[in-house]
């Protein structure tokens, strides 16, 4: 046991100095670079321009990919735990296109102008109703069917999108202007409330994901066979599926579409920790933050000082995964 | 005096479709009953009905005298324990894997596993012999040793009762012994088990009450020398068998006849 609990602490702290550094490199790097140990004294020098920098620029954008990367690889590993398979994730499962949905519903009606929480709530709506559709439409006589799901997972993100487009053409051009910006997907996020709210939303989630650790590690075994070891199978998923629409929908509210980081970073994290859910969340969250900051960071260099939406660098990433994935899961079940 | 194990005019089944209806069975502690019948004729959706698995539609049912359809699901995994026909099997260690017995004794904050938890799966590791197996994936075992592994999950639960959903279906002879020597010998220990045979030399062998079922209701229960009759058999399964008595049991073994032999004999 205690082998098991050294292992554990290790990854954790490792990722963790990871973190750190990622965090440090994506502070530093820039138009304006800023050495890292440079840092905790420019934070005391509120006249500077690095100071202005870091502090309005730079700090929240690391913070809000910290939050972002986080979410979206705790929910895929929560979502995968839930239907057992590796290629499911907001994006694979039509639940970020329910968001998109809903945050474009409310800019059309101008809720964004009543205040800015309004599309976070429209995101959640979107992701939970589409969560909910996915999950009933796929279960057939009591057993869920996991291409079915995927089917109806893509069905779902084209309806969604299509819907979306109708929104787009029948709606004034400065609601247009906004979903266009809105759907590029960035890190970019002028409201330092909103970053705020974004982080602690995570860091909340996170905190109660780890009271349904044991049951999704029952899960692993079955619906049924998660009942017959005390836990009540349908009541825990119907909490986990409200625990993953709130971060996915305000993950999509705030940033964008930023498809594939749940599917990628639990997989990589799963085959190095193994699948047991109780490190599997934390490891998830906290390599899911460092991937989408390094990711962030890429996406303002590259063709600096031009900046590339942040999906295109995950997508083409986690597309090229899911293939293999997918192929190799197919060659799997076919020597069964 | 009542029954361990009481269960009256129980019926239960899935959303409009397949139901089992009017069953009523009692069994003392320590039986073991064997559950027979053909394929479809709601064996497991019985099992699925005493587990709690599908819900009660009508009748009740009585463990050691608590009410079984009151309990929560937690307090149910601590007398029930179910091993089924086709285990989901996850990508994890044997030791894990057994560990998994102990999740409805856990306390609601408790991250990591206790020291009397391990050494209780140890303990059922070793019975089962899979102990060997500690730090291999359960997903690497043949099917015998799969079975023996849940076998040890299962008791790690310190259920009273123990459901087994046709374990020995994909075994050898010596793995399907094997295993039903052991349930004999945790019956001896006042284990009550029910198990899902569709061996019926082998029910014979083992249990000392079966009970047949056909299209969802109980045909005749008792012991295995009044229940497995030809006629019975033969109603039940529609097909043509010859019961004799093993000479060294005196228990009754059913004999298969072949079509062509039946035309031969005509």
């Amino acid at each position: 046991m205690g082998r098991k609990k050294l292992k554990w602490i290790s990854c954790v702290l490792l990722l963790l100095a990871v973190l750190v550094g990622v965090a440090a490199l994506s502070l530093g790097i820039g138009e304006i670079s800023i050495p890292f140990f440079d840092i905790p004294r420019l934070f005391s020098e509120k006249e500077s321009t690095e100071y202005a920098v870091l502090a309005y620029i730079r700090l929240p954008r690391t913070l809000l990919g910290f939050a972002v990367g986080g979410s979206l690889s705790l929910a895929g590993a929560m979502l995968q735990g839930i239907y057992r398979n590796p290629l499911v994730e907001p994006y694979t499962l039509g639940i970020s296109g329910g968001a998109s949905l809903g945050v474009t519903f409310a800019i059309v009606g101008g809720l964004h102008l009543l205040h800015a929480f309004f599309l976070p709530l429209a995101g959640f709506i979107g992701a939970f109703a589409s969560i909910f559709l996915v999950y009933t439409l796929s279960l057939r006589r009591d057993t869920l069917n996991v291409n079915r799901m995927l089917l109806i997972g893509v069905m779902v993100s084209f309806i969604s999108s299509s819907l979306m487009m109708f929104l787009m053409s029948i709606t004034s051009s400065d609601s247009l202007h906004y979903i266009v910006l809105w759907t590029m997907g960035s890190l970019t996020e002028s409201d330092n409330a909103m970053v705020l709210a974004t982080t602690a939303l995570s860091l909340v989630c996170l905190a109660a994901s780890y009271f349904f650790v044991m049951p999704l590690n029952a899960l692993r075994l079955g619906e049924e066979k998660a009942r017959y070891l005390g836990f009540n199978a349908n009541v825990v998923i119907r909490i986990l599926f409200v625990i993953t629409s709130l971060l996915t929908g305000a993950c999509i509210a705030v940033v964008g579409v930023i498809g594939f980081v749940g599917l990628v970073i639990p997989h990589i994290v799963r085959l190095w920790v193994g699948s047991d859910y109780r490190i599997l969340l934390l490891t998830s969250f906290l390599s899911g933050s460092s991937f989408l900051i390094l990711c962030d960071l890429l996406a303002r260099t590259i063709i600096a000082p031009n900046e590339l939406p942040i999906g295109v660098i995950t997508g083409i990433i986690g597309g090229v995964m899911f293939v293999v994935l997918l192929s190799r899961s197919g060659r799997k079940t076919s020597k069964n | 005096m009542s029954a361990f194990l009481d269960i009256q005019n129980f019926s239960c089944g899935y959303s409009g479709g397949f139901k089992i209806q009017d069953i009523s069975l009692s069994l003392p502690e320590g039986a073991f009953a064997g559950i027979i019948g053909p394929n479809g004729s709601g064996k497991t959706t019985f099992f699925r009905g005493v587990s709690g698995s599908l819900p009660l539609l009508s009748g009740r049912m009585m463990l050691d005298g608590s009410d079984l359809s009151k309990l929560s699901f937690r307090e149910k995994a601590k007398k029930i324990a179910v091993v089924s026909q086709f285990a989901e099997l996850a990508d994890m260690t044997v030791e894990d894997y057994v560990l998994m017995g102990r999740l409805p004794y856990r306390k609601h904050f408790q991250f990591f596993d206790r020291k009397e938890d391990v050494e209780m799966a140890h303990h059922y590791m070793h019975l089962t012999n899979t102990y060997r197996f500690k730090d291999k994936s359960i997903t690497e075992l043949s099917g015998g040793e799969q079975q023996m592994a849940g076998i040890a999950a299962a008791l790690s639960q310190q259920p009273r009762l123990l459901l087994l959903d046709e374990p020995t279906a994909h075994l050898d002879i010596t793995h399907q012994l094997r295993f039903m020597n052991l349930i004999q010998r945790l019956n001896e220990l006042k284990l009550t088990v029910m198990m899902i045979v569709h061996d019926l030399s082998l029910a014979a062998e083992y249990c000392d009450f079966l009970m047949m079922m056909k299209e969802g209701k109980t045909f005749c229960q008792g012991e295995p020398e009044k229940v497995l009759t030809y006629e019975n058999i033969e109603r039940v399964y529609d097909t043509v068998v010859v019961v004799k008595i093993n000479p060294v049991s005196g228990k009754p073994v059913v004999f298969p006849v072949s079509e062509r032999r039946l035309r031969g004999n005509s």
